[in-house]
């Protein structure tokens, strides 16, 4: 058994902050990597897609982005060279291909059993992603088998799909994106859509990142929230990292002749049923992107901002005043069903007692037990801590914290 | 969005009450399991009365300060005595109902006062699925509408927000909006 300070589980941006904070306060550590660096962006994205933050955005600890494009949106080719120069300059200690399949206490501190043998250590971070698994919803088992089942994890262009009409459920970021393309392509696409969130890619000039950037809204602190479940909750926006695409919104789909219907309800007796209150999803989602953008006005004011074209509202979403309530999916020769329904972190290795009632991983600010820590979960310490952006004051914070703990339990 | 009350509106619910609730659910979510009942005696035609009182909650049963009846019947039109609602105008009302106190909890805990709300609903049937003739014609509503008239000391905005954040929260709307597995037995 090999033996080590702290091990850190995951090479992408979480677990490369971590590392370079970790060596900036000298705390010897290895890094764990299940493939190779930045292994979920290389294999398990759909090929189009681009990262939904401007490159300029791609800020880690010590390092910005120097291309010649900061307004860009770097695609998955573009992040995993990104996060490899990242991993090289800083010389981050990266064990690649090796599989954590078990952690468990030992002392005060961890076992970790990896394919590759097996380590102890005083502090464990986890840092494997908040995407590993697609979310399913316990309807899909009722599904008829002759209709593929994909998730975006699996999904990667239209060319992989059969002919015939498409049912994409879940309609924030991933769902419109995949909407679009898979329409785009020519088959019929009926779009579930539960809550969902609407947003401009640009406001008064300015990308909606700018925005949400400058006005320190990214900055929002897990203490400054009432409801910390929800904001962890919170569907990702209607985005597309592409400047041309100012809305991806329910009517741009809808234009490009997406059906739109309500969130999936069930599925009984080979029907889709749908829920009835897709007009009040609509009217939520015109409401929080309009109150999004008033705060970003009184902001702008108050900052006394320079060069911003004047405020404008966007008009309201227009949903069928009857929309399809149940989906035969055999009349409809609906071939393939894709759950957008959302990305869970997978600790199924973690063998502690750090799980609430719903198997959720539970912390605060990202402490999670003593020496054991989590970075990359959504809101975990800011608003923007599932993004690359925000992934970097995290680690700062919980490098101090553990370095502070590791000298306290060693006096 | 936070909202900030910078006064102090009455409308008469307990937010405070029902936030505390949320607290202690959190903590202890078995006992927020509840189960509601209704039992209906047939009187005569289409006419019967519901009793309502007894309810399961807070992880015991629990008996109302009176039992509540409700009645029902159909029009003339339908060859009946028309005594009482029909159980589709009980269903409406009982959305308006939902909706309304909604408004009315939601104004209260985003500092809203309120002066009146009326809230007027239709549901559309075709009775000729009720009445078998047609297999394509589904025996419920075709649609339903609701139209809130509101006098609130808060801008339009704020007011359609209110309408919008009680129907996210309203049990009769998911109940209307969403199939449920109905299980009917006899003893």
């Amino acid at each position: 058994m090999k033996s080590i300070s702290t091990i850190i589980i995951g090479a992408g941006q979480a677990g490369l902050a971590m590392s370079y904070c970790l060596q900036q306060r000298g705390v010897p550590h290895v890094v764990l990597e299940r493939g190779k660096v930045a292994n979920s962006w290389a294999s398990e994205r759909w090929d189009s897609l681009r990262l939904l933050t401007p490159n300029w955005q791609s800020r880690l600890p010590g390092c910005a982005y120097s291309g010649s494009n900061p307004d860009g949106f770097m695609d998955m080719a573009g992040v995993v060279r990104f996060l490899g120069g990242y991993a090289a300059a800083i010389a981050a200690p990266v064990e690649e291909q090796t599989t954590v399949t078990s952690v468990s206490r030992l002392g005060d501190g961890y076992r970790v059993m990896t394919d590759k043998g097996i380590w102890a250590c005083r502090n464990l971070v986890l840092a494997s992603g908040a995407c590993n698994r697609a979310h399913v919803p316990a309807c899909a088992a009722a599904l008829p088998e002759h209709i593929t089942q994909l998730s975006p994890l699996d999904y990667r262009n239209p060319s992989q799909l059969r002919a015939g009409g498409v049912l994409i459920v879940g309609a924030s970021a991933t769902g419109v994106q995949l909407a679009s393309e898979i329409r785009a392509a020519g088959h019929p696409v009926t779009l579930a859509a539960g809550q969902h969130i609407r947003m401009p890619r640009h406001y008064r000039g300015r990308d909606i990142q700018w925005w949400m950037d400058r006005s320190r809204l990214l900055a929002t602190t897990t203490g400054e929230i009432d409801d910390l479940a929800r904001a962890r909750a919170v569907p990702s926006l209607q985005l597309v990292g592409d400047r041309d695409a100012q809305f991806l919104d329910l009517n741009a789909l809808q234009r490009a002749g997406v059906e739109v219907v309500g969130r999936l309800a069930d599925i009984r007796d080979g029907e889709a049923l749908f829920s009835g209150g897709l007009a009040n999803a609509s009217t939520l989602s015109d409401l929080k992107m309009n109150r999004a953008l008033a705060a970003f006005d009184i902001w702008a004011d108050q900052a006394g901002t320079d060069g911003l074209a004047p405020p404008e509202r966007f008009p309201a979403t227009e949903v069928p005043a009857s929309p399809t309530l149940r989906l035969d999916l055999a009349r409809r020769q609906i071939s393939t069903v894709i759950w957008a329904t959302g990305f869970r972190p997978d600790f199924s290795w973690l063998h502690l007692p750090v799980f609430d009632r719903k198997g959720r991983l539970g912390h605060s600010d990202g402490r999670v037990a003593p020496g054991l820590y989590v970075l990359g979960l959504p809101f975990l310490r800011t608003r923007k801590s599932s993004l690359i952006d925000g992934v970097g004051a995290d680690a700062a914070a919980l490098a101090d914290h553990l370095v502070q703990s590791t000298g306290r339990q060693a006096a | 969005m936070t909202y900030v009350s910078t006064t102090t509106a009455n409308n008469g619910v307990n937010t405070e009450a029902l936030i505390g609730a949320r607290g202690a659910f959190a903590e202890t979510p078995v006992a927020a399991q509840f189960t509601f009942k209704s039992t209906c005696d047939w009187i005569e035609g289409t006419y019967n009365r519901n009793t309502i009182n007894g309810y399961f909650g807070l992880g015991q049963e629990h008996e109302r300060k009176r039992t509540f009846s409700i009645e029902s019947d159909h029009p003339e039109v339908f060859a009946a005595a028309d005594r009482a609602p029909t159980p589709t105008e009980i269903v409406l009302s009982a959305l308006a109902s939902c909706l309304t106190g909604g408004v009315a909890a939601v104004a209260q805990h985003r500092g809203i006062q309120l002066h009146s709300v009326r809230a007027t609903v239709e549901g559309d049937i075709d009775v000729q699925g009720i009445l078998g003739m047609d297999p394509e014609i589904r025996n419920g509503f075709s649609a339903v509408r609701v139209s809130f008239e509101i006098d609130a000391d808060a801008s339009d905005e704020d007011i359609r927000a209110l309408v919008a954040q009680s129907q996210k929260r309203s049990a009769l709307f998911d109940i209307l909006t969403n199939p449920t597995n109905v299980a009917v037995t006899v003893s």
